[in-house]
């Protein structure tokens, strides 16, 4: 990468070895621009929990306004300001704010950075054997590229006319029109993407060039083929959106028509532009990025999921070739389903049909990898520790999510069911008891590893326990809501009459998600208190298999004491004849 | 600043046959390309639905000039050239041929961007503003966009000529490296405007 890497490169090759280290650096070198892929991990994945929650109070002060709409909000609806909230009641603006910003904010900030930059970034590197990332300051440089993107897009709140308010997908014209927090989207938007695209250039390289001696690509731990073929969908489907981000910008700022047919009414007076543009062409351009982001939400939270089954039910996962084929064929056909999220927008029932068709056909290699997983789990001898419990859960969670995705792939049914409530549950299903129950397994499972100290086992299946009921509470009623017909977007959801007759659940879905909020609290008090009171562990506290555990609990800086050398495949656990149930890939006799 | 010993940054590694920078540059070519693809394709959808093209009547080549178009080609062409050469040069281990070749490079570069630069001020002169109609805007997005890749990449080239060159005394293999990597994304803007030229001033 540079000038000043390679030349102390060379010099602690002679110097010193790996792990011992002449100079201490300053706090600013060690903990805030840090070029160490571990501290960098963790400061993306600090920020994306930051920003996981504040979605989540987004949504929970939406819930108020489901739950019983047009009354004052207690307490929050003075200190919004009269703008927000005129007499503690939320504006039908402030509204479309929240919903616009909630989603952005879990996709964008939340999950992906948690994910990829997070556990990819943290974990990965330790998984190949690498003293680092291949590009250590590109890494430091992608998360000091992201921060201030984040910055921008929660700033955007203090814009006039509030932050952006056309959804998460900012579909023209209405974004085009939409007041000045629409600009901060996607100012940030370009900031963020360039930010996971330098990630993922890096990830690939690593991935594919710094592999510890004898870690051929059938010994790689699932997660890290996982991140592998996240970081190329990364690589190849953001572009579009920064493209579509950029024309969308002109059409804000230069007044283009990129999106905007001749024509165009608003208000009552005809729009002064040339006119002439689609506003099919940002849906276009929006879900070709935005579909294979659905699987970089997924695969990474697979790779966790993978590890932690493995680990737990202390034998080899299941078809483990399988699992590969498969997620590397999800890539390739993440690529060719995008505009299934168009099916209402009459581009013609050729196109429908084709997307139906690859739909269906993408539906296959997840099944796979559910199936893979569910066999796993048969006939092992099962630890039920707290990263196991989000595990296990996460296998009907996603079932459920992926299920009825079905009827939505396929276009008659999809007439009747599109943007109702259906929608939200069934992509929640898959995001948030699906991935985010895995990325807390992740963090229950490698804390040990970032900290040398458990989190408290007891606060960790209460977490498990309360979230689990709750978040069924939450999304199951959309369901229903969903086939009653009730739209996604109102403000007011009893402004129609076929609203009232569900209007009940809403009752019960909002106090779900406002318990789902308090169970958190006994995560961050877990999070907190481990840091100081965990029991303290060894390298290897859960008897794993794969390279991570041979580095120190934490790791400094270069990882490794000694240059790892892999003997075996990942996940050899109870190997018949041997004296322990795993044989670590490190460990030449097992 | 990093205090450890990243494998591959010089000798190519065996899985790949390259070092990690060229790697990278070839993974950030991939997504140049769909970046650029979307804006491709954005064009030419907004044009196969248009009623005339360019939307105001006539001829694309009315609208533009041609000559201009050409001259810049070449200059562009030229300057992939001599970047070549530049990095021929350090193969050859000759310091100073490197750094006339890449200095040449440079000065078309920058002859790119005034040429472009005339050209733009005279639509404006005749009013022919993005927001003019869909034309101008796809025009001045997709030049504009490339505008800034030249401009990046002079910025790039300036650094290895003059700072960056420093690391011929200690690592001239290293140093060869970059001026290719360099090289391979000088190629890429060139070629970028090799589709740009024929879609946006002949077609």
């Amino acid at each position: 990468m540079s000038v000043d890497t390679h030349a102390h490169a060379t010099d602690s090759a002679h110097g010193h070895g790996h792990g011992d280290h002449g100079h201490e650096l300053p706090f600013w070198r060690k903990y805030i621009f840090s070029v160490d892929h571990k501290v960098i991990g963790i400061q993306y994945a600090v920020t994306a929990l930051v920003f996981l929650f504040f979605g989540f109070c987004l949504m929970m002060m939406m819930r108020w306004q489901l739950a019983y709409p047009g009354q004052p909000l207690p307490v929050l609806g003075k200190l919004l300001g009269e703008n927000n909230m005129p007499g503690g009641v939320m504006a039908p603006e402030f509204y479309n704010q929240l919903g616009a910003m909630h989603g952005t904010i879990m996709v964008f900030l939340g999950v992906v950075p948690l994910a990829v930059g997070g556990f990819g970034n943290f974990v990965m590197p330790l998984q190949i054997g690498a003293p680092d990332m291949a590009f250590p300051r590109l890494n430091l440089a992608s998360y000091w590229i992201f921060l201030p993107g984040c910055i921008l897009m929660i700033a955007s709140f203090l814009a006039p006319g509030g932050a952006a308010q056309s959804g998460w997908t900012s579909y023209p014209p209405l974004s085009v029109i939409a007041p000045a927090g629409q600009t901060f989207w996607l100012l940030s938007m370009v900031l963020i993407i360039t930010s996971s695209l330098l990630g993922s250039i890096n990830f690939i390289v690593t991935i594919v060039h710094m592999r510890a001696k004898g870690l051929t690509f059938w010994r790689l731990p699932f997660f890290v083929h996982a991140q592998l073929v996240t970081s190329f969908l990364l690589l190849l489907a953001f572009p579009p959106l920064e493209a579509a981000s950029v024309l969308q910008l002109m059409d804000r700022v230069a007044h283009t028509s990129f999106f905007l047919p001749s024509g165009l009414v608003v208000s009552g007076e005809q729009l002064k532009v040339a006119g002439g543009g689609s506003p099919l062409l940002w849906q276009h351009l929006f879900w070709f990025l935005a579909h294979p982001e659905v699987y970089v939400l997924i695969l990474p939270a697979m790779g966790i999921i993978a590890e932690v089954i493995a680990n737990n039910t202390r034998k080899p996962l299941w078809g483990y070739r399988l699992l590969v084929y498969s997620v590397i064929f999800l890539g390739f056909m993440s690529f060719v389903v995008w505009a299934h999220h168009m099916f209402m927008t009459g581009m013609g029932t050729t196109m429908s049909t084709f997307f139906q068709t690859t739909t269906m056909i993408i539906s296959i290699p997840s099944v796979i990898i559910l199936t893979c997983f569910l066999m796993s789990l048969y006939g092992g001898n099962i630890r039920f520790t707290t990263p196991m419990l989000f595990a296990t859960a996460f296998l009907p969670m996603f079932a459920i999510g992926g299920l009825t995705g079905l009827p939505l792939g396929l276009t008659a049914s999809d007439i009747y069911l599109h943007d109702t409530f259906y929608v939200i549950g069934h992509f929640h299903y898959v995001v948030a008891p699906g991935t985010l129950f895995a990325l807390f397994a992740g963090i229950y499972y490698w804390y040990p590893k970032a900290t040398g100290r458990q989190m408290s086992p007891l606060l960790g299946k209460l977490h498990f326990w309360f979230s689990f009921v709750f978040i069924n509470f939450v999304f199951m009623p959309m369901f229903f809501q969903g086939m009653a017909g009730l739209s996604r977007r109102l403000y007011d959801p009893t402004v129609y009459a076929h609203g009232r007759g569900v209007q009940a659940l809403n009752v019960v879905i909002s106090w779900g998600a406002w318990g789902l909020g308090l169970s958190q609290l006994i995560f961050i008090v877990n999070f907190f208190m481990s840091l100081k009171t965990g029991e303290k562990v060894a390298e290897n506290p859960w008897h794993s298999t794969t390279l991570e555990w041979a580095a120190p609990s934490p790791p400094g800086h270069g990882n490794f004491l000694t240059e790892p050398v892999v003997y075996r495949e990942p996940y050899e656990y109870s190997v018949p004849g041997h004296a322990n149930d795993y044989s670590p890939q490190f460990v030449a006799e097992g | 600043m990093s205090d450890t010993a990243i494998p591959y940054m010089v000798k190519p590694n065996p899985v790949t046959g390259i070092p990690n920078g060229k790697f990278a540059i070839w993974l950030f070519l991939a997504s140049e390309v769909m970046l650029f693809g979307a804006l491709f394709s954005s064009y030419v959808l907004i044009r196969t639905g248009a009623p005339h093209w360019p939307p105001e009547g006539g001829l694309t080549s009315d609208l533009v000039s041609v000559p201009l178009g050409t001259l810049n080609t070449l200059v562009l062409i030229t300057s992939s050239i001599t970047i070549v050469l530049s990095w021929a040069s350090c193969k050859l281990r000759n310091l100073k041929m490197f750094k006339v070749w890449m200095a040449i490079t440079i000065l078309l570069a920058c002859a790119f961007l005034v040429v472009k630069y005339f050209e733009w001020m005279h639509k404006f002169e005749l009013g022919h503003f993005p927001s003019h109609d869909n034309y101008f805007a796809i025009y001045f997005v997709l030049t504009g966009l490339h505008g800034l890749h030249i401009v990046g990449g002079i910025v790039v080239n300036l650094y290895l000529l003059t700072i960056g060159a420093r690391m011929w005394n200690k690592d001239p293999e290293h140093f060869t490296n970059r001026v290719e990597n360099a090289g391979l994304y000088w190629h890429f803007v060139d070629l970028v405007w090799i589709f740009l030229f024929p879609s946006l001033y002949l077609l």
